[in-house]
């Protein structure tokens, strides 16, 4: 029977039918939903397989491999800005190789909707020299995540499968089939595999060279790449993912009069992209993202251009595609309308009303009329909302954790007030070295946590932070006198200016942890929350 | 009857657009329909401007996203949002919205001067729909009139609809489904009298 689901969640069901034994995440759009439908999944609690987030991609990306090193195959989810976090594992477990399937998914961002970048994850893959794997719809997003438990176990290494924004948010209906068994434990063969010194590292490194080969003739052989022979030899087109998608969506019912290679397997199967450029005059990439397969097939000068896509002006550089953009690169008769009538405003994001975060802007916009120079660095989550009107109370937000780290450095420089504002679930992500680096100083600095107990923006998942923060900061070494709890209410303004001026003014860090629920969290887990609040500093 | 049809559903976080797209969703999955739905989350969900793409057709549908100037119907629980996905609607396609502004932003336009411009396309349903539902003793199914307001331009039986309401608030009881479904009818009701 056909099943209507998001990207997302048919990517989520074949991982469960291949045979998954633990998924390991830290939200983040557009991912969010792959973790959390296993986390609903009755099969999957039957199956007892481990679902519970993260503390942050780093930590999910290490706990997977150690699955797979235990023998059972594992999968570590994360929007694209995540891998950045867990880049170091990333690339490291590419030379060790795995034990039970690993699967690595980065659900990309073209266009930015909830993110600070379109950084595109096929570098990253081609980095690591990884197989990857990008889906163009819901049913492919199921049968891939099989097919990539499959290949990783067959080659011994991590496998990659790249979503972007649109497939991941998108329903349609999707086919299963059968469930494969979940593996036993059994530990690597060869017992020098996972252990990275020098002189064993070199070996794991020559055998990852010496299969990229193999790589590539598994994905020219592959049936996810698909090679459309069509007459019309005036162009040939490329088109990766949910590009393909686009391209189709301007031929009725699909047909193609061009030449068309689809791409959902890397490494860039060779011999059909040889064969399109020996017959036919040009060659148009389409791919969401950056410009990954043209850059790779065009020539370096670009005198003679035969390849063109984002890098050529053909298609716009930056933002996602469409099925229009693609319509315009073919030549087609279209006027791309984005005059709107002038009635109609922008309506960006911004905080529920009733939200804690508004109280605490109001205490620091409060502060900042009272001295010119005060610094307000900003964190990932729904605090950043506090960059836009009517707050404008933050001036910085860069990446998660950067609010300490970059108030110690602008400290360090001289700026005084030097504030950090950071989500509770952020700090702990990434925020806590970052504390201990202003603490081993006594960097002038006052860190406000804006304690939701939430992970808020992502849909109000469980915070490992929570009823955690005040040992987390003690353990790490801030003074009893310096670490203060705020309720971030109107009536207690004052009172919460007053305090927070008071450890701007001590020469060291100071913590102060501003603390009220999320209103998006439901009243059980509010009234939860209740034991943890109302517990004093001593 | 079209073999296809693309349904923009607008809004602003929170106002519930995703239960018109699953219902529509389950009305054509009863219909054994190729069904394509994109939806927003994220940052934009927090008060911000929200869309559905809705694509449904008896061929395999390619794109998740509709082309501009593809759109048959745009629906929109906020008569501002409606707007603002107009390069998408087909010539002579039709805007549906419920007239109540969502005003969070400091710089909400003349609601007059929004519906002048609704009122400048020649088919458009413009409907108190928040009244009617809260008149039918359910203030939060402005979505669902909007529904039946729009239903009689879609491709689905009536019945299919209603067997599609009926299945999505079957948990919250009898007497939700009840509910939806007046509000569903009425709204069906009031675009027959407009488009008459």
């Amino acid at each position: 029977m056909k099943k209507l689901l998001l990207g997302n969640e048919a990517l989520a069901q074949g991982a469960i039918d291949a045979g998954l034994s633990g998924v390991y995440a830290y939200p983040g759009t557009p991912s969010t939903e792959i973790t959390e439908y296993i986390q609903k999944s009755k099969i999957a609690q039957e199956l007892n397989i481990h679902s519970s987030w993260s503390v942050n991609e780093k930590t999910a990306m290490e706990a997977a491999l150690g699955m797979s090193y235990a023998g059972k195959k594992s999968m570590v989810v994360m929007k694209h800005v995540g891998l950045n976090v867990a880049a170091d594992v990333f690339m490291n477990m590419s030379v060790s190789g795995i034990n039970g399937g690993l699967v690595v998914v980065v659900a990309d961002d073209p266009s930015m909707h909830s993110s600070q970048n379109e950084q595109d994850s096929r570098y990253y893959g081609k980095f690591a020299m990884i197989p990857m794997l990008e889906p163009s719809n819901q049913q492919e997003c199921y049968n891939i995540t099989k097919y990539a438990f499959e290949l990783s176990e067959k080659l011994g290494i991590p496998v990659l499968i790249r979503l972007v924004t649109r497939l991941s948010h998108s329903r349609a209906g999707v086919v299963t089939g059968d469930r494969i068994a979940q593996n036993r434990v059994h530990l690597p063969k060869i017992s020098t595999q996972f252990q990275l010194i020098p002189m064993h590292a070199r070996g794991r490194y020559q055998h990852l060279v010496d299969i990229q080969p193999d790589m590539l003739e598994i994905s020219e052989n592959s049936a996810f790449n698909k090679f459309h022979q069509e007459t019309n030899k005036t162009i040939g087109i490329i088109a990766s993912g949910i590009a393909y998608n686009y391209l189709m969506e301007n031929f009725e019912e699909g047909n193609c009069p061009y030449p068309v290679l689809k791409i959902s397997q890397y490494p860039l199967p060779k011999e059909p992209i040889k064969e399109l450029f020996d017959t036919c005059k040009k060659i148009l990439v389409l791919e969401d993202g950056y410009p990954f397969i043209e850059e790779a097939i065009s020539d370096f000068l670009g005198e003679n251009r035969k390849v063109i896509g984002r890098l050529s002006g053909d298609i716009p550089r930056v933002g996602e595609l469409n099925p229009d953009n693609i319509a315009n690169a073919l030549g087609f008769d279209i006027v791309i309308n984005d005059k709107l009538p002038k009635v109609v405003m922008g309506r960006p994001p911004q905080l529920c009303v009733g939200c804690g975060h508004n109280d605490l802007f109001n205490a620091i916009n409060a502060l900042k009329k009272e001295t010119e120079n005060q610094q307000v660095f900003g964190d990932i989550g729904c605090s950043a909302l506090g960059v836009l009107s009517p707050y404008e109370s933050i001036n910085t937000l860069i990446e998660m954790g950067s609010s300490i780290t970059m108030a110690k450095g602008a400290s360090d420089a001289g700026i005084h007030p030097a504030i950090a504002v950071i989500g509770d679930s952020t700090f702990t992500h990434s925020g806590m070295t970052g504390l201990l680096d202003a603490i081993i100083e006594k960097t002038p600095i006052t860190i406000i946590i804006s304690d939701n107990s939430a992970i808020a923006m992502t849909g109000a998942q469980d915070s490992a932070a929570s009823g955690r923060l005040i040992s987390i900061c003690k353990g790490l070494g801030i003074e009893d006198d310096h670490l203060k709890i705020i309720t971030p209410l109107h009536k207690n303004l004052q009172e919460n200016i007053d305090i927070i001026r008071e450890e701007i003014n001590y020469k060291g860090v100071s913590v102060v942890i501003s603390q009220r629920p999320c209103v998006q969290l439901p009243k059980e887990k509010k009234d939860k929350l209740k034991e943890y609040t109302n517990v004093s500093i001593n | 009857m079209h073999s296809k049809i693309n349904i923009i559903l607008a809004g602003v976080g929170g106002q519930g657009i995703l239960t018109i797209a699953a219902i529509l969703d389950t009305a054509a999955l009863d219909n054994n329909l190729h069904i394509k739905q994109s939806e927003v989350h994220g940052m934009s969900q927090r008060g911000g401007a929200v869309q559905s793409h809705v694509r449904i057709s008896d061929q395999p549908i390619f794109s998740d996203l509709i082309p501009q100037g593809k759109a048959d119907i745009i629906i929109s629980v906020e008569p501002m949002e409606l707007l603002r996905y107009l390069p998408f609607l087909k010539k002579d396609g039709y805007l549906i919205t419920d007239s109540n502004p969502f005003e969070n932003i400091s710089n909400y336009p003349e609601l007059e001067t929004i519906y002048d411009e609704i009122k400048s396309h020649k088919n458009h349903i413009l409907i108190d729909a928040m009244k009617i539902a809260k008149d039918l003793g359910n203030s939060k199914a402005t979505n669902i009139v909007l529904l039946g307001a729009a239903s009689s331009l879609i491709p689905l039986s009536d019945e299919s609809f209603q067997k599609a309401i009926a299945t999505l608030f079957e948990r919250k009881g009898e007497r939700i489904v009840a509910k939806n479904l007046e509000a569903y009818l009425k709204g069906k009701e009031i675009a027959a009298e407009i488009v008459s």
